[in-house]
């Protein structure tokens, strides 16, 4: 047989809610049937009064009604106990304010305050919808995606050219802005050089290069390898250029990239030659001059000395195998290679240059420069192949970049049979330390360069030998 | 650069901006809400849309809600006999919930239609001579069940610079009321003193004053505690201040000006159905905008949980309402709960309410929450709308401006749905309160409205080139 406890109190006033919780906190209390704590108001009044309490006629709203249905009467004691204990409770809850939370998307994040760029490297299908963010915010983006529709490209870009602001991308790799590599870049001290690349890596031999020469770069704006495509028209590559060349640091533009759509190339031409600052068009592919010449070209402009491109380990004794194996990181390492061994008339079937990077390696994975997995695993393959008679690798260095390549490479290219040429494009200044990753490489067996033409080159003549030989 | 990059995806390329001693402020990204992508990028390239979005919003903080006269529905919104409005999406009697059910037997009872709510039901399920049409769809609102008949008096609220006008009914107060589905014979007296009593007097006084600033008191109460929905604690108060010298001097009979201050008095939700009005007012100024993704109504009918949007005309994008999460009544319980119910998340719409939580601490204890969680949702709740409004400040957080004007787009990306303030009606119609907690829209609305504002984008895009 249950029993009812009703008491009113007085000077004992809480908010409604408060006791809301109290009630529902006593109801939980074994031996409790029921419960209401409140304030003796007409509607609590009518509540208790429906839950079957008998609520005293002098309650008043200044009341404060306790009203508890029991299992039984022993448990009385203790459960007042419980009231207290909870109307105590009720009154010190909560600490200080809450750590605001990080923001969820660009444009929150720009809300909060203003930006230098922004970098987006979301999912593709995503990608624009960041971009736009920063742009209606009136601010720069690189966007590092890649699997961006081409129409979607075009679209921001349009926005951004409005505005005189600046998409990077999609799908691009590398940016020096304001002293700071975004995406995978090289630290490099600052200097008169303005660099505008459709290619990311092609942008970072540039660095590596130009860096060994002694000459700095102030700027290195990248757009994106469809810039330059007939849909997308150069948008970004001629904002890219015209801040270039109200940057009065930069005595000289150089543009890397394939060779443009053919109305693109026109226009751009002439856009170019109304600039104040001399501009270098350092277009790619077959036929073309290699990045290297590119980077003399640009230190004959500048006067600066053109150095010798350095190599160490250089191979003393021949190779045995016929077939040049190129296992890239880096997409325009690749197609330079394509190029000069095409022009070499080396016949296709004795080569197999293959880019890590490309959308068919790196689908559920991540890029070649953060994780070296499958192209070691290719590595081997080929190694082990005797037919191989040179392996042609590159290693790209800097930030965003594996934190120390050679040290995962060395252990896979020591004792190979076929002879191993690595490209190593990274700057005295990057975090690995180009140094110590060269010393680690030639350590194993391997002979590298800074050029990635003249790696080529010799690959090619390594492999020649051998032809003869075999 | 002394400015911070912002860096949204691959970790790792935010910490080597990190690496190289620059600033970086991470955004925590989501996958958004499952087949969005490709709207959530067609519509965030319309190129109409910035400029639509910052209209709507500028057009909405733009618009002044004065009261200014007190009306019966016939002659406020045209309410012919046999006509009546409830809250919410429209809806017909036979998917109608217990408390709109029971609302509009009440409704009915007062019109004179029949003598006993037992008779209204075979009025409704027989249809013939009455009619159901959304509050939203003749310039007004309701809370809860929003029934409205045409003899009930309404406020009538209008922006000085356009003349817009809208409405909404006197609040009855809490407990057994008509808008939580109680049609009991005290509620029905009650709603005739309101219509017999209060309405006229609430006119003499409107009339003769000059008119109360809404938005004004809106911004004020803010600052002392309500957040406008289920805190008007402050408000109706200062509705008192405002109008309590022209009630007194209306030269009405003293004993009814008792008894109409004490009525206002006496319930701190009065000011509500001036909150929502005003919300209303300032929400449907942004209406029409084609290409804005700003959500302009959010409305339940107890059975559907319903939004509007700037970009999409009158269409309604619909989902079953939820059931609140929060404290109840006596010994109610969560089965006795209806699926949320009323016009009045149009303040969570205009940033005030769930939206204001961080100024109304009180409010977040409903689900047992805490100070800080009140501060978390205010803040949160920036993350999906285009603006701050900076005539309504939380003191809280440096005065900052109420997060303002809910963006479709943004609630599909970041997963994060509206948080609203709310009381829970009884299923069962007659009931009428059972408690009062927090709730949130489906999730599948705001999908359902972004696909069809990129299917509109789609179709101008197709308009500007020629074929």
């Amino acid at each position: 047989m249950s029993t009812d406890h009703v008491e009113l109190r007085t000077g004992a006033y809480a908010d409604s809610v408060t006791l809301l919780q109290v009630s529902r906190r006593v109801q939980q209390l074994p031996g409790v049937v029921t419960a209401q704590v409140a304030m003796a108001t007409p509607l609590n009044v009518e509540v208790l009064e429906r839950m079957g309490f008998a609520v005293p006629p002098e309650a008043t709203v200044n009341h404060l009604v306790v009203a508890v249905r029991l299992e039984d009467s022993g448990a009385l004691d203790g459960v007042v106990t419980e009231v207290d204990r909870a109307l105590t409770d009720s009154r010190r809850q909560g600490s200080g304010p809450a750590e605001e939370e990080p923001p969820h998307t660009t444009a929150s994040a720009l809300r909060r305050g203003p930006a230098s760029v922004v970098l987006v490297s979301v999912p593709g299908a995503s990608a624009a919808v960041e971009a736009m963010d920063a742009l209606e915010a009136g601010c720069d983006v690189m966007v590092f995606s890649d699997n961006v529709p081409i129409e979607q490209e075009v679209a921001l870009k349009r926005f951004a050219s409005a505005r005189d602001l600046l998409m990077m991308g999609a799908d691009c790799g590398t940016a020096v802005v304001g002293g700071v590599g975004l995406g995978f870049a090289n630290v490099v001290a600052p200097g008169p050089v303005g660099i505008v690349a459709a290619s990311g890596t092609g942008c970072q031999q540039l660095l590596a290069l130009l860096d060994h020469a002694g000459v700095g770069v102030a700027t290195a704006y990248g757009v994106g390898g469809r810039d330059l495509s007939a849909d997308v028209g150069g948008l970004a590559t001629r904002t890219a250029l015209t801040r270039l060349d109200r940057d009065p640091g930069v005595e000289l533009a150089v543009l890397v990239s394939k060779p443009p759509a053919s109305a693109v190339a026109r226009e751009l031409t002439a856009y170019a030659e109304a600039l104040g600052t001399p501009v270098i068009p350092a277009l790619l592919g077959p036929g073309r001059p290699d990045l290297t010449a590119r980077a003399e070209e640009v230190l004959r402009a500048l006067a600066r000395e053109v150095p010798e491109w350095p190599v160490r380990g250089r191979h003393t004794r021949a190779g045995t195998g016929i077939r040049l194996h190129g296992l890239f990181v880096g997409g325009t390492m690749k197609q330079e290679a394509e190029a000069l061994v095409t022009a070499a008339g080396v016949p296709s079937d004795l080569v197999d240059l293959i880019d890590f990077g490309d959308d068919e390696y790196t689908t559920g994975r991540a890029h070649p420069m953060i994780d070296p997995t499958l192209r070691l695993e290719h590595l081997a393959e080929v190694a082990a192949d005797d037919e191989t008679g040179v392996v042609l690798l590159d290693v790209v260095l800097g930030h965003g970049a594996e934190d120390d390549p050679a040290a995962s490479l060395a252990p896979a290219i020591t004792g190979l049979r076929p002879s191993v040429v690595v490209t190593v494009v990274g700057t005295r200044y990057d975090p690995q330390g180009l140094d110590r990753q060269v010393a680690t490489l030639v350590d194993a067996g391997a002979e590298v360069h800074l050029s990635n033409a003249g790696a080529t080159r010799r690959a090619l003549e390594i492999l020649g030998a051998g032809v003869t030989e075999g | 650069m002394t400015e911070p990059v912002v860096s949204v995806g691959v970790d790792l390329l935010a910490q080597a901006v990190a690496d190289q001693a620059a600033p970086v402020t991470r955004v925590d990204w989501r996958p958004p809400m499952p087949g969005t992508e490709d709207d959530l990028a067609t519509v965030a390239l319309d190129p109409v849309r910035p400029e639509a979005d910052a209209r709507a919003l500028e057009r909405m903080l733009g618009v002044q809600a004065l009261l200014v006269d007190v009306l019966p529905a016939h002659e406020a919104v045209g309410l012919e006999r046999g006509e009546f409005m409830h809250a919410g999406p429209p809806i017909s009697w036979d998917r109608a919930s217990g408390p709109l059910r029971g609302a509009l037997m009440g409704g009915a009872v007062l019109e004179g239609l029949v003598d006993t709510p037992e008779e209204a039901e075979a009025l409704f399920e027989g249809g013939l001579h009455v009619r159901l049409e959304p509050c939203h769809h003749r310039r007004a609102v309701g809370p809860m069940a929003g029934v409205v008949s045409p003899g009930m008096w309404m406020f009538v609220l209008e922006d000085p610079a356009t003349g817009a006008r809208t409405h909404c009914t006197l609040n009855e107060g809490l407990g057994k009321v008509l808008r939580y589905g109680a049609y009991s014979p005290a509620v029905i007296e009650r709603l005739r003193w309101m219509g017999d009593v209060l309405g006229p007097l609430l006119q003499r006084a409107v009339r003769s004053a000059d008119p109360v600033d809404v938005t004004a008191i809106l911004g004020q109460m803010l600052q002392m505690g309500d957040e406008a929905h289920n805190r008007n604690r402050a408000g109706t108060l200062m509705l008192l201040r405002d109008l309590g010298p022209a009630l007194v001097a209306s030269g009405a009979d003293a004993r009814d000006v008792a008894e109409a201050l004490g009525f206002v008095g006496g319930n701190d939700h009065f000011f509500l159905n001036l909150a929502m009005p005003a919300c209303k007012l300032a929400l449907d100024a942004a209406r029409g905008i084609d290409g804005s993704t700003m959500v302009v109504a959010m409305s339940r009918n107890g059975t559907d949980f319903g939004i509007q949007v700037a970009g999409t005309g009158d269409e309604w994008f619909t989902g079953p309402a939820q059931v609140a999460d929060g404290l109840y009544l006596g010994d109610f319980g969560p089965d006795d709960a209806n699926p949320d119910i009323g016009d009045s998340a149009i303040t969570e719409t205009a940033g005030l309410g769930g939206f204001a939580m961080a100024t109304a601490p009180a409010i977040v204890r409903f689900v047992g929450g805490s100070v800080p969680d009140a501060l978390a949702t205010t803040r949160r709740m920036r993350e999906i709308t285009l603006g701050e409004n900076p005539r309504w400040s939380v003191p809280v957080l440096e005065f900052a401006g109420v997060p303002t004007g809910i963006d479709v787009s943004k609630v599909c990306r970041t997963g994060i749905l509206p948080q609203i303030n709310t009381g829970m009606a009884g299923k069962v119609a007659g009931v009428g309160q059972v408690g009062a907690g927090l709730v949130t829209p489906p999730e599948e609305i705001f999908p359902k409205a972004l696909a069809r504002l990129a299917e509109l984008t789609r179709g101008r895009a197709a308009a500007r080139t020629p074929a």
